[in-house]
């Protein structure tokens, strides 16, 4: 979706403001909206692109006030609501329907480190063959889907080169919609900071951008 | 403000009202326990798990060993999840890594423009500012200047090389090793190398 979370190249946000000696957390809810958002997962009604989907879908003035944990908040809530954890209602007043049966959470504490140590690799064996080969240029299709892309804006409709075939991954696009994983090869494309942002290009490199088979078309 | 003390109660260590993002998240994890949706000792477990297993000493380990050791250092530029791997590094942000080397003319630099996707075993949790929408908006297009606020300036003839992160790919910068460390032990070394040098914010401390 052309929403507000696909940020590259936008102006008018400001500098980058470091923080000397950062915690970990700001405040202790924010360490507690990670740990929810987390353990949540564990009910497996949802992956982590249908996650990253949901905090896309936030209203974008809110997306935009909020700090990074309200939107994983506000990403959480969509969800759960979606996929009938809790009830609207729920959501809205954040107290419990009473009517409602009590669940056991599927999240153990003792299970929490190797879960984490685990990881979620998206590498497949098997998929969609390769289309393109490293060194091939390729042109980033001008596609506007509605949906989940992992396909930023700032690429669509330029040339570049494939510099890396990172081998066969679910393709978010259609995960983040459970459309299944439909592996694809995912390829790092270069494209050339004058490519992308014209003769005035305030740097000489380049930008590189991991890319899907469904996102490239030969140049 | 306290990090350590996560006693499901709001800050106590200032003065101000509890905001409405504290009421708010400590409503819902009430909520989500009432239902038994969540085991709060769990919530408790992942945040020990970020707080105690996880942050940029464990890249700063892997990058000194780089620096020292040229056989692994080709190991890291060939397949950089298996190499950090052997320090027992791996896992959720992690699963597949690349590592790209900083040289006399090639400064590199990682973002991720559409959320902020970052290598979590190595660095840790991602700071605020790599989540904050000045960073994501403008390291594709203003990399120079946004090294500037961070109060690096690259040589002209330095090409600059942005890695947007769009899918689960996770890149881990190895910054220059700065001159006058010869004979530096590992653990020297890594103490020169911070999380900043390994987004490409920084460069490695000189001793």
């Amino acid at each position: 979706m052309n929403g507000v979370h696909d940020m590259g190249g936008m102006h008018g946000f400001g500098p980058v403001l470091p923080e000397a000696d950062e915690p970990l957390f700001h405040h202790d809810w924010e360490a507690r909206a990670l740990a929810m958002t987390l353990a949540m997962a564990g009910w497996k009604r949802w992956n982590l692109d249908v996650s990253r989907h949901a905090r896309e879908r936030s209203d974008p003035a809110d997306y935009l006030r909020n700090s990074y944990y309200e939107r994983w908040i506000d990403g959480l809530g969509r969800l759960m609501v979606e996929q009938g954890l809790i009830s609207a209602q729920e959501w809205a007043t954040l107290q419990p329907d009473p009517a409602a049966p009590r669940q056991t959470p599927p999240i153990k504490p003792q299970d929490v480190p190797a879960l984490l140590n685990r990881g979620g690799p998206t590498e497949r064996a098997e998929g969609r063959p390769a289309g393109f080969t490293v060194g091939q240029r390729v042109r980033a299709r001008n596609i506007n889907p509605a949906g989940h892309t992992r396909l930023p804006r700032y690429v669509r409709g330029h040339v570049g080169t494939v510099m890396l075939d990172h081998g066969l991954h679910v393709f978010a696009d259609d995960h983040a919609h459970l459309r299944g994983e439909n592996p694809e090869h995912l390829y790092n494309v270069r494209f050339e900071a004058a490519e992308l942002w014209g003769p005035d290009a305030g740097f000489r490199g380049d930008v590189r951008v991991d890319l899907w088979e469904s996102h490239l078309e030969p140049a | 403000m306290s990090t350590h003390h996560h006693d499901h109660d709001h800050d106590h260590d200032h003065q101000e009202p509890p905001s409405d993002a504290a009421l708010r998240v400590k409503a819902l994890e009430t909520l989500l326990t009432a239902k038994g949706l969540v085991d709060p000792a769990a919530l408790d477990a992942y945040i020990d798990y970020y707080e105690t297993r996880v942050g940029p000493r464990n890249g700063a380990k892997v990058v000194a060993r780089a620096w020292t050791d040229p056989a692994y250092r080709q190991r890291l530029l060939d397949d950089a999840t298996a190499a950090i791997a052997e320090f027992d590094i791996q896992g959720r942000q992690g699963e597949h890594m690349v590592a790209v080397e900083n040289g006399p003319k090639l400064h590199n630099l990682v973002v991720c423009t559409l959320c902020s996707c970052y290598p979590w075993p190595v660095l840790g949790l991602p700071p605020v500012w790599y989540k904050s929408d000045a960073y994501r908006s403008r390291a594709v297009i203003d990399p120079r200047g946004v090294l500037g606020d961070f109060g690096l300036t690259l040589d002209d003839d330095v090409e600059v090389r942005v890695w947007d992160s769009t899918a689960e790919i996770r890149y881990l910068v190895i910054p220059e090793r700065p001159a006058g460390t010869e004979g530096m032990s590992e653990e020297q070394l890594a103490a020169l190398v911070s999380r900043d040098a390994m987004i490409g914010t920084a460069k490695a401390a000189t001793p």
